[in-house]
């Protein structure tokens, strides 16, 4: 494993002097039809160039985790813990890659609970905090391909979702598994104002096959790089389904229900002919607008160092969950 | 209008657009644009080229206005710093995001309806930038005028590529769509006259 670089200690730019310098440079007409408004989507790239810098002590606090560690590292080299804090798609809080870091810091996290229901015996709620320490959390290095052709490895820590759902006794309807982020315009911009969150409607919701769901693989994550996660990462609960895109892997949940049909799903039902509800990572079905036959790597390496790698069908997990899928038509199904 | 607001005008439209690749540059390696700027980069280049589109268009009318003549000859420069922009954004795309990876490239050139139509919008404006060299210009003559019409294809070009290229989301491409619009309703006269075809 390459060395992690810790996070840059960076110079903060007094919060006055950076907006005189954007309302200056709005002035000199740059900020022409207000798409440099802090409204715009396009904020975080001006932010960026004006020096609002992310620093340990504007980031929410994150606990450390007691976990058993993921000791087999099947050969991958983990993606720096700063670029998995810094590049997230986390709509709720702005649709550039910058803006959950930003703006999702305010997020409250406790308390936090997960409402459990639907078609189970035991119906409840779990409060997150006694899930931290009563859990047994696992730590799992897994690959996470974006469906935007992107990819990242991240050690994260949380418990097999299978394991979780068990504790709730699923009866024999339970066909399907639907989870819901939390809904709550006041914390969430992107919610506030269809522009900042990209014309999506809240909540997001995703869903998963109730095999799919208790396959071992699966993780409810409660951390990465051994603490809680950050709240751009989707804290303090969120869905990790290595095979499949990264939209699959729902943020903030609020709700897990076990239902019947098919549950709706927010990108599926945005642009069906884009993202699927299955959304196995395949490099044989490419997204309309752009390639999955290949990924590019987000490592160590800086920006001028762009790599590719060819992307793996399930995203290098067929020999454990492509069965999952026999005799179905993937091209159909993507 | 006065000589010295020319002038600063002039300094102007070269330094801004310089110093914002300067300041992006910047950003970019010293992580202020998260630690995976590649997509900031290319979001950047691209709406700044668009903009840069838009200013070459408010020129000319602006230009009607009694003694403001002189901003014509700004037009230019704005027009050659739209397609650096552009290039640099196309640049970003292939060196930074595919990775130069020529084979995916020549795929992505051909298949993606978005980027055929980016790719067309940025041929125009080679052309243009190409045709505008003062020789060219005058020995072009008639023909130089029609060819410059089509900076009009373009600048709709530009707008489409911008909305198709969204994941969700509308409102921002339609904002410039109008205001493109609005800038070709301004001449309307000229362009019935003008167009290429
Ligand atoms: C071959 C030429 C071009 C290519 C390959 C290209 C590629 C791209 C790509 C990959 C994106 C980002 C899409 C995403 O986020 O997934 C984009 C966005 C964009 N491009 Fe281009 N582009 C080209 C030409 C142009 C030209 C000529 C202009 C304008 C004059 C332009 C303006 C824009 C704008 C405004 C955006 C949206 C940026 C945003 O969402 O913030 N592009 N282009």
């Amino acid at each position: 494993m390459k060395k992690i670089p810790d996070i840059k200690e960076n110079d903060v730019t007094p919060e006055a002097v950076y907006k005189q310098r954007r309302q200056l440079l709005a002035g000199m007409g740059f900020g022409l039809a207000g798409a440099s408004l802090p409204l715009s989507g396009h904020a975080g790239v001006f932010d960026g160039l004006f020096g609002k810098d992310e620093t340990a002590s504007t980031q929410a606090p994150r606990k450390p985790l007691e976990y058993k560690q993921d000791k087999s590292r099947h050969g991958l080299s983990l993606t720096p813990e700063n670029k998995v804090l810094s590049h997230n798609n986390f709509y709720e809080f702005g649709t550039a890659k910058t803006d959950p870091q930003q703006n999702a810091q305010g997020l409250k996290l406790e308390p936090w609970t997960v409402e459990v229901g639907g078609e189970v015996n035991k119906p409840g709620t779990v409060d997150v905090s006694e899930l931290l320490q009563s859990a047994t959390l696992v730590e799992r290095i897994y690959r996470m391909r974006c469906v935007e052709a992107w990819s990242m490895v991240i050690p994260w820590v949380g418990i097999e979702l299978g394991a979780f759902l068990k504790q709730f006794e699923p009866t024999s309807k339970a066909k399907y598994v639907a989870f819901q982020t939390l809904y709550d315009p006041e914390q969430m911009p992107g919610q506030r104002s269809r522009f900042v969150g990209g014309g999506i409607n809240y909540p997001y919701v995703e869903g998963l096959r109730i095999d799919e769901a208790m396959h071992p693989l699966s993780l409810l994550a409660v951390g990465l790089y051994g603490k809680t996660l950050a709240p751009q990462n989707g804290a303090p609960l969120r869905l990790v389904v290595p095979w499949k895109y990264g939209f699959k892997g729902i943020k903030s949940i609020v709700k897990i229900s076990l239902v019947e049909k098919q549950p709706p799903a927010t990108w599926n039902l945005l642009a069906p002919q884009e993202y699927g509800f299955y959304a196995n990572v395949n490099p044989a079905v490419d997204h309309p607008r752009w390639s999955q036959a290949s990924e590019r790597i987000i490592d160590n390496s800086s920006v001028f160092e762009a790599k590719r790698k060819a992307t793996l069908p399930f995203n290098g997990y067929a020999d454990q969950v492509a069965e999952l899928y026999s005799g179905m038509d993937l091209k159909k199904y993507y | 209008m006065p000589k010295r607001l020319f002038f600063l005008l002039h300094i102007l439209v070269h330094v801004i657009p310089a110093f914002f690749i300067f300041l992006l540059y910047q950003a970019a390696i010293n992580g202020k644009l998260g630690g995976e700027p590649v997509e900031a980069i290319i979001h950047f280049l691209g709406i700044g080229a668009l903009r840069l589109l838009l200013l070459t268009l408010v020129i000319s009318p602006l230009a009607r206005l009694r003694g403001f003549g002189p901003l014509n000859r700004l037009r230019r420069p704005l027009g050659l710093w739209c397609f650096t922009w552009a290039a640099l954004h196309f640049i970003a795309w292939l060196w930074l995001d595919l990775a130069l990876d020529w084979a995916l490239i020549g795929g992505e050139l051909v298949k993606r309806t978005y980027i055929v139509v980016g790719f067309l919008c940025l041929i125009i404006l080679f052309a243009l930038a190409l045709t505008s060299l003062p020789a060219l210009m005058r020995r072009l003559g008639k023909k130089w005028k029609r060819l410059h019409a089509w900076i009009y294809p373009a600048s709709l070009l530009a707008c489409l590529h911008f909305w198709w290229s969204l994941k969700s989301g509308w409102i921002e491409p339609a904002i410039y769509l109008a205001l493109f619009c609005f800038l070709l309703a301004l001449r309307k006269k000229k362009l019935a006259n003008a167009l290429p075809w």
